[in-house]
C-alpha cells in the first residue's frame, strides 16, 4: 500500500462497515461462546432485546430526547457566544491580550470537577447540566476559533485593503468569510465532545436522560442496558457528526476544492 | 507617450505619484538595522507605464509596498496627487505576486468586492465586472472558485478585480513572477493590450529584463540593498506593440545595456551575501 493513495467509494463503505461487523463478531464471540461471564458483559442478542424493551415499555425514547436536547441547548449556549468573542480575539490582538490568558487557563478546568459546586449553585435542574456542556465546551471553542480568525493569510487583508475596504470590513468580509468553514469544522468537534461532558452531567444527581438510565442500569447489574445506552450515544453522535459534515460540504463547497 | 516622459515629466504637469526622500530601514534583533531603500525620489506621470528592475532584495518591492501604503516608510513621503499617502487605499489598485483572489467567492463576486466596498448597487457592479472580466477574457469562467483556475488565470482575475475598482494608479508587484514563461508571455500581451486601451498609470516592479522593457515607457533600475535608484530610462517603442519586438535589434541592444547594469547589481548583492555569512 502507497501513502496517501485515495481509495474507491465503494471500497471504503466495505472497510468501515467490516470493522463494526468485525467488532460485533468478536464480542458475541467472547459472551456468546462463554468466555465471559455474562454478569460482566451481556452479549449482542441480549444487548438489542432489552434495548427494544427499554425503547418500547420504559419510555427511553423520552431520555434520550433530553439528552440530546441538554446537549443541543448547552452546545447552541456556547456557541452563540464563543462564535463572537473568538472573532473579536481572533481579528484584534488587544482583545486578545486581554482573554486569551484566562481563556488558556480555564480549558484545562475539568467540566466534570464543577459538578459537585453546578450542584450547589444551579440545584440538580437543567441549569446544572447545561452548565456543565458550556464550560465543557465555551472555552475551547473561544479558543480554537481565535486561532481560526487570526490565522487568514496576510496578503488576502493587503489585497482587501487595496480593494478599499475598512477595518470592518475586513473583519465582515475577509476574515470571517475565510475562517468559516474551519469554525464550522471547530463547532462539530466540540460538539463531540459535549456528549461526553452531557453523560457525566447525567451519571450524577439526573432523573432522566442517557446518562440516568445508565446509572441505574448499574445498580441493577444490567450490562445489556448499559451497552445499549453507550451505543445509542455513539449513533446519535456520529448521526449528528455525518449531517455536520454534509451541511459543511452544502455551505462551503469552496473550501472542499483541491483537497 | 512614452518618448515624452523621458526620465521624468514634462513640465508644469502635477506629476500623479510623487515619491519624496522615500527610506526603509528595517529592524531585527539579529541582524540589526538593514537599510532596504535608501532616500529614494521618483515621479510617475500621468498614464505612464514605469517598470522597476532590479535583482532581487533591491528594495523594489519595499518600495511600491510603500507606494501602495501597505508599509510605512523610515524618513520621506509619497504623494498621490500632491496628496500624502498614509494607508492602502481603493486610489491604488495592486496585483500581488502571490494568487490573492478571495477563495470563498467565484471569479464574478471577486472582482466585484472593491465595487462592493463602495457600496454600489449590485447591477451596477455586476455589470462593470462582467465587462472586466470580458477583457481578461475570462467570460465563460465568472462562476468559477479561484482554487478552479490555473496561475494565469487567477492572475487576469485579479488585475480584472484591480481594474474595475478604477483606480488613479495601478502597483503591480512582479504579477507574474510565479506563472510559468509561455504564459508570462501572454499576461504581458494582454496587459499591453489593456494599457493601451485604458492608459492606466502603472507601476510594475519585476526582475526580469524583457519584462520590464517590452511592457515599460519608461524603466526604472535599481541597485542592490541598499536599494536606491541607479538609472532611468525611457523606451521609445510606439504603441501597440507587438510580441515580435523582443527580437528586433534596438530591442536586444536595449537589453544587452540593461543586462550590464543590473548584473554589476546582482554581483554586488553577492558580495555583500558572501561578507554576511
Amino acid at each position: 500500500m502507497k501513502p496517501l493513495v485515495p481509495v474507491p467509494r465503494g471500497a471504503r463503505i466495505v472497510l468501515g462497515v467490516a470493522f463494526f461487523v468485525l467488532f460485533t463478531a468478536v464480542w458475541a464471540v467472547a459472551t456468546l461462546g462463554g468466555f465471559v461471564s455474562k454478569t460482566f458483559l451481556a452479549d449482542p442478542v441480549t444487548m438489542v432485546q432489552s434495548g427494544w424493551t427499554l425503547l418500547t415499555k420504559m419510555g427511553f425514547a423520552y431520555d434520550i430526547g433530553m439528552t440530546v436536547w441538554r446537549v443541543l441547548g448547552g452546545f447552541v449556549i456556547a456557541a452563540v457566544l464563543a462564535v463572537p468573542l473568538g472573532v473579536a480575539m481572533g481579528a484584534w490582538k488587544p482583545v486578545e491580550a486581554f482573554f486569551e490568558p484566562f481563556v488558556s487557563f480555564a480549558r484545562y478546568l475539568p467540566a466534570s470537577a464543577f459538578i459537585p459546586l453546578l450542584i450547589l449553585w444551579a440545584g440538580i435542574g437543567e441549569a446544572q447540566k447545561l452548565s456543565v456542556i458550556f464550560i465543557g465546551s465555551f472555552f475551547q471553542l473561544v479558543l480554537m476559533i481565535a486561532v481560526a480568525v487570526g490565522n487568514v493569510r496576510r496578503d488576502l487583508v493587503e489585497a482587501a485593503y487595496t480593494l478599499g475596504s475598512s477595518s470592518g470590513s475586513l473583519v465582515r468580509r475577509v476574515m470571517i468569510p475565510n475562517a468559516a468553514p474551519e469554525i464550522a469544522e471547530i463547532l462539530r468537534m466540540v460538539l463531540g465532545w459535549a456528549w461526553t461532558y452531557v453523560i457525566v452531567a447525567e451519571l450524577i444527581g439526573a432523573s432522566s436522560g442517557i446518562g440516568h438510565m445508565i446509572t441505574d442500569s448499574q445498580a441493577l447489574l444490567a450490562t445489556d442496558q448499559i451497552i445499549f445506552g453507550i451505543i445509542v450515544i455513539g449513533l446519535i453522535g456520529l448521526v449528528s457528526d455525518l449531517a455536520f459534515k454534509a451541511a459543511n460540504r452544502a455551505l462551503y463547497p469552496w473550501a472542499q476544492l483541491g483537497r | 507617450m512614452s518618448g515624452a516622459t523621458s526620465g521624468g515629466v514634462a513640465a508644469g504637469a502635477l506629476p500623479i505619484l510623487q515619491v519624496r526622500a522615500l527610506s526603509r530601514t528595517f529592524h531585527t534583533a539579529a541582524q540589526g538595522a538593514t537599510v532596504a531603500l535608501q532616500a529614494t525620489d521618483l515621479d510617475v506621470a500621468e498614464n505612464d507605464f514605469v517598470t522597476i528592475l532590479g535583482p532581487s532584495g533591491c528594495g523594489k518591492s519595499t518600495l511600491l509596498r510603500i507606494v501602495a501604503g501597505l508599509d510605512q516608510p523610515s524618513t520621506g513621503e509619497v504623494l498621490l496627487d500632491g496628496v500624502g499617502v498614509g494607508g492602502p487605499g481603493a486610489d491604488r489598485g495592486m496585483v500581488f505576486q502571490s494568487y490573492t483572489l478571495f477563495p470563498w467567492l467565484t471569479v464574478l463576486d471577486n472582482v466585484c468586492f472593491g465595487l462592493r466596498e463602495r457600496g454600489l448597487p449590485r447591477a451596477e457592479q455586476l455589470e462593470i465586472a462582467r465587462d472586466f472580466i470580458g477583457r481578461v477574457g475570462l467570460a465563460s469562467f465568472e462562476n468559477h472558485y479561484p482554487k478552479q483556475l490555473s496561475g494565469g488565470m487567477q492572475q487576469r482575475t485579479a488585475l480584472a478585480r484591480a481594474l474595475a475598482n478604477r483606480p488613479r494608479m495601478l502597483l503591480m508587484d512582479e504579477p507574474f513572477g510565479a506563472l510559468d514563461h509561455q504564459t508570462r508571455e501572454l499576461m504581458q500581451e494582454l496587459l499591453l493590450g489593456i494599457w493601451e486601451h485604458e492608459r492606466k498609470t502603472v507601476l510594475f516592479v519585476t526582475h526580469d529584463i524583457d519584462e520590464a522593457v517590452f511592457m515599460g515607457g519608461r524603466v526604472v533600475v535599481m541597485s542592490a540593498r541598499p536599494g536606491r535608484i541607479k538609472s532611468d530610462r525611457a523606451i521609445g517603442f510606439g504603441h501597440p506593440r507587438h510580441y515580435s519586438l523582443k527580437t528586433t535589434p534596438e530591442f536586444g541592444h536595449i537589453k544587452a545595456e540593461l543586462t550590464e547594469e543590473l548584473r554589476a547589481e546582482v554581483l554586488a548583492a553577492a558580495g555583500q551575501a558572501a561578507e554576511r555569512a
